[in-house]
């Protein structure tokens, strides 16, 4: 490995192409931070979205209407206002609201951090496309399958779990993966409240070393993978759920 | 008054049904005994499937009684379970679950309705796809199979449920040609056992053969019935007569 850095090193000598976070074990350390914290943000949120989505999309083929209200609210706020206008909304104004709690050193800390506030906003953010897109997949499952169901003696949740859901699933994943690629790219926006992902942590170091040009590159090719491992690993899956007979 | 074996396994009594205001059903009354085969007849729109679909409340309906082993069907407070497990349904379009194997389809609501143990659930789902002839066929997705097989999986999983009375809805109506008789068998089969079935059907070689009494509908009455030896040979009313001089 040394060997690698230290050829990284002798380049930005001999050429002024500057990648210290390949050379410098500090800067080395930062992006390795910040890459982690990326996948674990996204990660979370990743989940919390599509809990957010399969619930929401359950909640509204509720037959009490103020519970449809309630989640076309929701829908409608989170997909007709910026994400980064939420993510501020959350941090700002509702983060402000809460308590605060005695930090280690004696002072006071908000009871969230801006990790947290960032996985609340951004999975909200992208469950609400995420009950959109479950909800078209529900609807493309015929109401025939589900007679069937009900004529079994099965109950609603568990037609929902059993057969609604996994069938509408499959149907959505090419729409899901859209989102989730979305939502992963969408992680950067947590930088403007501090939290310390790629982003963030390339706008450290350009600051420290000017070398905006190279970080810029770097991060866009960092992102073109990370989406890249995401893509495919999106379409294994739905190559592995396929079904023998069913959707082509 | 409870219901004892000698009374009418399903009994109906000036049934109506609607739909907003076409009616569909307007007063039907009809008896079946424990054991007995009965088809319906009757031109397309003429309340055939909604009076069965009536049976197990897949439709409600507006007016008059429906009582299956003494328990009515016409009630805000139903329980549907406990009819359900009474009743079995095979459909026109069979309806299986596409994600399920065959074997899976059988044995699913067992499993998940009547709380079975999973083993003694799926020893049961063998049988009974031995018994409809698609030994082998376990665990081919509905897609692979053709549509007489899938019926024939559609009946072995109503059949998982133990019903006490089947309704049939057309069950051949979407097959090929050649594939009728494997699922007429099947359902002769169940006849000669003893089931209690409720057909609606458009093939009277069958009716003819296996029913102990036919019902022709028409316009949401029940117009003439009768078994099928005298039905068929000395039909009275003149919709009757034009009906089986088309079909027949």
């Amino acid at each position: 490995m040394d060997f690698i850095f230290e050829w990284f090193r002798a380049l930005y000598d001999e050429t002024g192409i500057n990648l210290p976070i390949l050379y410098d074990e500090y800067d080395r350390n930062r992006m390795i931070g910040g890459f982690f914290t990326t996948i674990r943000l996204s990660l979370v949120c990743l989940f919390f979205s599509v809990v957010i989505g399969v619930i929401g999309a359950w909640l509204q083929g509720s037959a009490f209407t103020w519970t449809r209200r309630i989640v076309n609210g929701y829908i409608q706020l989170f997909r007709n206002t910026p994400p980064l206008v939420q993510l501020y909304f959350f941090y700002f104004a509702i983060g402000t609201m809460l308590p605060t709690v005695q930090n280690d050193w004696g002072g006071q800390s908000p009871i969230l951090g801006s990790f947290a506030w960032a996985t609340i906003s951004l999975s909200f953010f992208a469950g609400a496309f995420n009950v959109e897109i479950f909800r078209s997949g529900i609807e493309a499952v015929p109401k025939s399958t589900v007679e069937a169901a009900e004529a079994l003696g099965f109950s609603k949740l568990q037609i929902y779990r059993d057969i609604t859901l996994p069938l509408a699933f499959r149907v959505v994943l090419p729409a899901l993966n859209n989102n989730l690629v979305n939502l992963l790219k969408t992680t950067t926006l947590a930088y403007a409240i501090a939290v310390p992902e790629m982003l963030y942590e390339a706008n450290q170091i350009w600051s420290d070393n000017v070398n905006v040009t190279e970080m810029m590159i770097f991060l866009l090719l960092a992102y073109f993978v990370l989406v890249g491992v995401l893509v495919s690993g999106m379409h294994r899956w739905e190559r592995a759920m396929r079904i023998p007979g069913f959707g082509g | 008054m409870s219901w004892t074996p000698a009374d009418p396994m399903v009994s109906l009594r000036d049934v109506h049904k609607s739909f907003g205001t076409l009616k569909v059903l307007n007063g039907v009354s009809l008896d079946v005994m424990k054991g007995d085969v009965i088809c319906i007849i009757g031109p397309s729109g003429s309340g055939k499937s909604t009076l069965i679909r009536c049976i197990n409340a897949l439709n409600d309906i507006q007016k008059g009684s429906i009582l299956v082993e003494g328990q009515e069907v016409n009630d805000p407070n139903l329980n549907k379970l406990e009819l359900r497990k009474k009743v079995g349904m095979v459909f026109q379009q069979y309806n299986l679950f596409p994600h399920k194997t065959a074997l899976q389809n059988v044995m699913m609501a067992p499993v998940r309705v009547l709380k079975h143990d999973k083993a003694k659930a799926e020893a049961a789902a063998r049988a009974l796809m031995k018994k409809v002839r698609l030994e082998g066929k376990e665990d081919a997705y509905p897609g692979e199979l053709s549509g007489g097989q899938q019926q024939r999986v559609a009946i072995a999983r109503s059949l998982a449920m133990q019903p006490d009375v089947i309704l049939f809805d057309e069950v051949t109506a979407a097959l090929d040609p050649e594939t009728v008789g494997e699922v007429l068998q099947t359902i002769k089969d169940l006849a000669e056992e003893g089931m209690t079935c409720i057909l609606v059907t458009h093939e009277m070689a069958f009716a003819r053969e296996v029913a102990d009494h036919i019902y022709f509908t028409d316009r949401g009455v029940i117009v003439e019935h009768g078994p099928p030896a005298t039905f068929f040979k000395n039909a009275q009313d003149p919709r009757t007569k034009e009906f089986l001089s088309q079909v027949l």
